[in-house]
């Protein structure tokens, strides 16, 4: 049986693993290879590498920590960050990432996620969506630039639609970041998450919130997603993967050990 | 040991690479037929689509040279697809050096492509499938697949059981990727590179 995902969320900016509380007071957290190491050595099963700035202030991702990263670690991995091209997501794929993830480059330029499948196939291409729920309008809404709090803006995107535009447009894997959640550890949106479960016929990745193991569980048993990112409660010392882990494999949700 | 690495051009080449380094192996990637003939042990190993990985293997003159290989030869995800037949993803004829068919998976109702950690289960006493005690996870993405038949040396299931290695004198195949499968992949790959010259 396919084992759920427990993946470590590593934000990366200027050359370290950072940690902010939604999206913003930036603080490190630690180095990129020694905490990429650590999680491997707990057992993670996937690690995703975030440079959080990129796109916002319009650089690609500082490169020379993914072939170190790849090195080093024999479990999966994904880099994301201000990737816009062909050109630069086959550097990263060369460099040894296993998969690439892109948030605004798609929204602004959607052709993007298609092109990027054409060249390197359905599996490495994840699209990372921002989600914010507007209380005003009632519904969910996709946001762009959210590494820079000068520049995040609403586009006009409902959340569901953005997920089957980009499933339609061949995407491989979805993570979707509840972004009312992100940082403040009171568990996944979960009511979200389930309602875009229905919709997503791609793996789906849940992000933004985890505050304990138990709320992975709790992703897991309601809403059936396929990973769950997590990051402070892992940076902090909160609990280990193996923690977490061992609490699903209570609650019968399969786990590769 | 002498290991070369084939460059389809197409393939996530750096990860398998540093994978044998950390076996202790220092690889060589090539596309020179001459050179792949020489190796010890040659890995195919690749990811996109069969039609683009078989394009470029004609392109560079490897389709002859990769059939008539005598020494143990792994192909890894799109690379063990590559060793069949045919493909059902582009409807394209394979290097066909073990007789088997790959054809989209049948997901039923679950997210496709089938990616993550699948358990492994040995099918046949072989050399490859003896670290396979239960449970070996390792890591799978992919949405094409070869059915269990006769080559099937170990099954992996999404929902239905399919191909997770298969193998056929001197070729042999792994849809999961070794080199990103944590210690179980490790000690597959290593299982592989201590095998005899059939």
């Amino acid at each position: 049986m396919l084992a759920k995902r427990v993946i470590p969320c590593l934000d990366v900016r200027a050359g370290r693993v950072v940690k902010g509380v939604q999206f913003r007071d930036h603080q490190d957290v630690g180095g990129i290879v020694e905490l990429a190491q650590r999680y491997r050595d707990q057992g993670a099963d996937e690690l995703v590498f975030y440079d959080i700035t990129a796109s916002a202030d319009g650089r690609v991702v500082d490169k020379s920590w993914v072939e170190r990263v790849a090195r080093e670690i024999n479990i999966p991995f994904t880099v994301a960050g201000g990737i816009r091209s062909l050109a630069q997501a086959q550097q990263l794929l060369a460099m040894g990432a296993d998969k690439i993830s892109i948030n605004s480059p798609a929204l602004s330029n959607p052709e993007l996620v298609n092109q990027l499948v054409d060249e390197f196939g359905q599996q490495c291409v994840v699209v990372g969506i921002d989600s914010y729920y507007d209380a005003e309008q009632q519904r969910y809404v996709v946001y762009q630039f959210t590494g820079d709090e000068k520049r995040t803006q609403a586009t006009t995107w409902a959340t569901a639609d953005w997920v089957a535009e980009v499933v339609d447009r061949g995407a491989g894997e979805i993570v979707l970041n509840c972004m009312n959640q992100d940082g403040v550890r009171r568990g996944y949106d979960i009511q979200q998450l389930a309602d875009i479960r229905q919709r997503c016929a791609v793996p789906l990745i849940a992000s933004g919130g985890a505050g304990s193991a138990n709320d992975i569980v709790e992703v897991f048993k309601q809403c059936n997603v396929d990973g769950a990112l997590a990051a402070s409660i892992f940076h902090r010392q909160q609990c280990t993967v193996a923690e977490v882990k061992q609490a699903m494999q209570t609650h019968s949700i399969p786990v590769r050990w | 040991m002498d290991v070369v690495i084939v460059n389809t051009d197409c393939a996530n080449l750096a990860s398998v690479k540093y994978a044998l380094e950390r076996l202790g192996i220092t690889p060589t990637i090539s596309d020179d037929s001459a050179r792949i003939k020489q190796a010890d042990k040659v890995i195919l190993p690749g990811v996109g689509s069969a039609r683009a990985a078989m394009r470029n293997l004609q392109q560079k003159q490897l389709v002859e040279p990769l059939q008539q290989l005598t020494q143990p030869v792994l192909g890894i995800c799109l690379g063990m697809q590559l060793l069949g037949l045919r493909s059902a993803e582009g409807d394209v004829d394979c290097l066909g050096v073990i007789p088997c068919i790959t054809e989209r998976l049948a997901c039923a109702n679950l997210p496709s492509p089938h990616m993550g950690w699948n358990q492994l289960l040995a099918t046949r006493e072989h050399p490859l499938t003896k670290s396979l005690t239960a449970p070996s996870y390792c890591y799978f993405v992919h949405s094409y697949a070869v059915p269990v038949g006769d080559y099937t040396l170990a099954t992996s299931s999404y929902p239905q059981p399919f191909s997770a290695m298969i193998g056929a004198n001197n070729f042999y195949g792994m849809q999961f990727h070794p080199e990103r499968s944590s210690a179980v992949g490790e000690r597959l790959l290593a299982d592989f590179l201590a095998m005899e010259a059939a």
